[in-house]
């Protein structure tokens, strides 16, 4: 026998909003009640009554209440989401970055992070970008794509690229010069590993297409005679 | 200087202002002074204002408004669709669409390739100037 639909509408069509067709007395014979009735030995099925939950200790009233009443704040139920993604931005596309240090670059895209970054990388080797968070806002995809099946990216997220916490000295007007040489550190062994396990497998899926590396090294610029709102990316 | 491309019953226009922009049309009947009945065939026959068609060289023949199987027919007997696209203007054309459906890869190889055909034919240049000199 084919599954039985459930019925989602009304066995009561609405002539007008608030008034149905049929009285409740043929709308009890409609449903069935009484044939579940009859099925039930004469009474309507229903489940056990809850036990009362136990007597919870008498609260003392407070001695003290404010003299205004105060207004609760109504809790903030948001859960944040991503921001949604270009459908032209998939894993694998390459996308011109527009502002920032690296403008102009043309980068692989890996995925995109729960913050709503995307996570893009050079890779390093070919373009000098590193593994890097980029606002969709700031970037042209193009339709251009990669195959990113190789690459794993599980392990990066958002956490991944704070920056780390200085720990707070209380500095002497001397040591105050001596310091600012202690600034810039050099990047850790682990993150150049990353760097590397992403892009091996990548910089072998770009060599297997023609001029795909040349074109990843070259800076993207306007030039006389191109107008942005008829190119094709 | 005489006109060498008269408007009249077969010829073929090309439109170039409005909702069908770049379509090749059939003159099928003249309207008045200003319209002509324009036919082609996968568009409904309607009117047009001269001003809107660019007259081509190519010409078919049919009889004035005839049924679309037979302007179909003609066309395909005149071999208008080859005519167009081998001809200067129509080529010219092509061309156009092609550079301008190119993505950014595209743009970025056809860039190569021009800077390897300069290279090739500087080298060609300098070697025939070396002959001669």
């Amino acid at each position: 026998m084919a599954p039985k639909k459930v019925r989602t509408a009304s066995r009561n069509p609405c002539l007008i909003p608030g008034i149905g067709k049929f009285s409740r007395s043929k709308m009890y014979h409609k449903r069935g009640i009484w044939a579940i009735k009859a099925k039930h030995g004469g009474s309507f099925p229903k489940h056990d009554p809850k036990p009362a939950p136990a007597a919870t200790a008498a609260v003392k009233p407070t001695k003290f209440y404010p003299a205004d009443d105060v207004k609760m704040p109504i809790p903030n139920r948001r859960k944040p989401k991503p921001t949604k993604l270009r459908a032209s931005i998939t894993p694998g596309t390459v996308l011109i970055l527009l502002a920032g240090r690296f403008m102009g670059k043309r980068v692989v895209f890996l995925k995109q992070l729960p913050s709503g970054l995307l996570l893009v990388t050079g890779p390093f080797k070919v373009n000098g970008v590193p593994l890097r968070r980029v606002n969709q806002a700031y970037v042209i995809a193009t339709s251009t794509k990669v195959d990113i099946s190789g690459v794993n990216t599980d392990k990066f997220d958002d956490k991944y690229f704070t920056k780390e916490k200085k720990k707070k000295t209380i500095k002497g007007e001397g040591e105050f010069f001596e310091n600012e040489k202690e600034e810039t550190k050099a990047l850790p062994q682990d993150k150049k590993d990353d760097q590397k396990y992403v892009d091996t497998p990548l910089i072998k899926a770009i060599e297997a297409v023609q001029d795909l590396k040349a074109y990843l090294g070259a800076r993207f610029s306007l030039r006389s005679g191109m107008k942005p709102h008829e190119l094709v990316f | 200087m005489p006109f060498k491309r008269y408007v009249e019953i077969g010829r073929v226009a090309l439109v170039n202002y409005g909702k069908e922009y770049g379509r090749l049309v059939v003159i099928v009947d003249v309207i008045d002074q200003n319209r002509a009945l324009v036919d082609a065939p996968d568009m409904v026959r309607g009117q047009m204002n001269f001003k809107r068609l660019s007259l081509t060289d190519i010409k078919i023949d049919i009889p004035r408004v005839p049924k679309k199987k037979t302007l179909i027919d003609a066309m395909e007997a005149a071999d208008v669709k080859n005519k167009w696209e081998n001809s200067s203007w129509g080529r010219k054309l092509i061309v156009q669409k092609r550079r301008a459906s190119l993505n950014d890869f595209d743009r970025f190889k056809v860039m190569l390739a021009k800077i390897k055909r300069g290279g090739a034919i500087r080298q060609e240049l300098a070697k025939l100037k070396k002959q001669s000199a």
